[in-house]
């Protein structure tokens, strides 16, 4: 049984805490995601992303302060921007843009946290498995493992 | 007088572009042929594989290496010379991160062939004939050529590499100092690239004209418009400089990056200042967040995405191979690869 494996980015002061909420308010969301706290969204360089799926990741997930409310001014604006460019570069690489999602979570949205995971592992698992790691595997086999 | 030491000089799949950057050296040539004995050079020179084959391993002192592994031959050649010498170095971005060829990593290598051989607009093969591995003629007689790899890659993902000389191709001074460190013994650790590891904008002419905040409202084609002599990227035309290591520039014109100073934004074929995983991901980045536009203005992003058309192809010009994902498609609309980016957002 496929389970998808989702790397989440969540910032700091809106969406991780937003998170916290949904733990302290017990609410139950899909075990899928591995959440990584950022200090801000506009930190998640786009090679984190590429990361991420190299490394086997079947959907990467950003979290971030809604417009006008980040706490470093306009740092969630640039990643609007990344993000707006690697869902542009991802099918070149065979990657299907679903895979990347951002969402806007505040510090007091705990239910939108919950339902934000829900949905978009629901998507994932409907994609279905991403092969990027596989396919890199088998090229690193081609490859003489050296140094 | 000790005996001089040997070199070999080889290609994959190249231009021909770092051949003639070893021409290019000039009359400097003659100090490297006094240094070095040729043992292997089969652009120049008629020099034959049995040539390699003979020798006793590490022979060569080092062996020059450019162009992108494409196929069996490239692999078999490359691993032979891996034995045969003492130093193996990475010559030219092609080797170096994969180039120009590997840009064919995003493609399927059937349609790259079917579309080189039969789709161009300037192709005139009516019979649609390919070029087949292996062909045996009625007569009896067979012959063999190479058989095409899935991906083209860089020279250190088929055998280990001690050095890289960047560029597209190699500048004369690099290969000269390169040439020199080796004959010295002089060489910084293994796996070093032969070059400063700063990026291409603090040698920049155009430096000071770099604001101090990228407000960037349009995407320009620099053949298609005026420029002001100041930063291209401020321009709002892509110049790779921020995502790209220095030191193609002549020591001799201070440092100044080779195409800037014919007023053409940087294309980044020397690679990414070490410590960068990925070079088309921090230019992505860097033009992405210069953008002067909120999450409001998402139509407006859209038409810059739209603009710019070919991201990979703008981003990774010299280095798919050795971007983090290697180009590979990873099977989701291969066939669709550089449509135009689809509407939506967050």
């Amino acid at each position: 049984m496929y389970e998808p494996k989702i790397v989440a980015f969540f910032c700091n002061w809106c969406t991780y805490t937003g998170a916290d909420l949904a733990g302290v308010s017990r609410m139950q969301y899909a075990p899928n995601v591995r959440i990584i706290r950022v200090m801000c969204s506009g930190r998640v360089d786009p090679e984190l992303v590429m990361k991420a799926f190299a490394e086997g990741a079947d959907g990467v997930l950003i979290g971030g302060c809604h417009p006008g409310d980040c706490h470093y001014q306009s740092g969630n604006h640039k990643t609007f921007r990344r993000y707006k460019f690697l869902k542009a570069i991802l099918p070149q690489y065979g990657l299907d843009p679903e895979r990347l999602h951002l969402e806007w979570i505040s510090a007091s949205e705990g239910d939108k946290v919950r339902d934000t995971v829900n949905s978009f592992t629901e998507k994932i698992r409907n994609l279905g498995p991403s092969t990027v790691r596989e396919t890199l595997n088998a090229l690193r086999t081609e490859e003489v493992s050296h140094g | 007088m000790a005996e001089k030491p040997w070199v070999a000089f080889y290609w994959c799949g190249s231009c021909g572009g770092c051949e003639e950057a070893v021409v290019d050296l000039a009359e400097k040539i003659l100090d490297v042929v006094n240094a070095v004995n040729i043992g292997f050079w089969p652009v120049a020179l008629d020099f034959k594989k049995s040539d390699v084959e003979e020798k006793p391993d590490g022979f060569f002192a080092v062996s020059f290496i450019n162009g992108t592994i494409e196929s069996d031959e490239h692999r078999e050649m490359v691993e032979l010379l891996r034995r045969k010498s003492g130093l193996v170095v990475a010559f030219g971005s092609c080797s170096h991160m994969g180039g120009i060829p590997s840009l064919r990593n995003l493609y399927d290598v059937n349609d790259c062939v079917d579309y080189a051989y039969r789709k161009t607009v300037s192709t005139v093969n009516p019979e649609g004939t390919i070029p087949l591995p292996r062909y045996k003629h009625p007569s009896g007689h067979e012959t063999t050529t190479m058989n095409l790899e899935p991906t083209g890659k860089a020279l250190d993902q088929v055998i280990d590499v001690d050095y890289y000389l960047p560029g597209c191709s190699v500048p004369k001074h690099l290969i000269l100092d390169a040439v020199m460190a080796i004959l010295s013994g002089n060489l910084p650790p293994k796996g070093s690239v032969l070059s400063p590891s700063k990026a291409l904008c603090s040698v920049c002419p155009r430096q000071e004209t770099k604001p101090e905040k990228m407000q960037i409202k349009d995407i320009k084609r620099h053949h298609l418009s005026e420029d002001d002599g100041t930063c291209f990227n401020a321009q709002g035309m892509i110049c790779m400089g921020p995502a790209t290591r220095s030191g193609c520039g002549d020591p001799a014109k201070d440092n100044a990056p080779r195409c800037i100073l014919v007023n053409m934004p940087c294309h980044g074929c020397f690679g990414p200042p070490d410590g960068t995983l990925d070079q088309g991901m921090a230019m992505l980045s860097a033009i992405a967040s210069g953008l002067d536009y909120t999450p409001d203005e998402e139509a407006e992003i859209d038409r810059i995405i739209k603009k710019i058309g070919d991201l990979a192809g703008t981003f990774y010009m010299f280095s798919t191979a050795k971007s983090l994902i290697h180009g590979r498609p990873a099977g989701e609309g291969v066939k669709k690869p550089v449509e135009v980016p689809k509407e939506g957002g967050a």
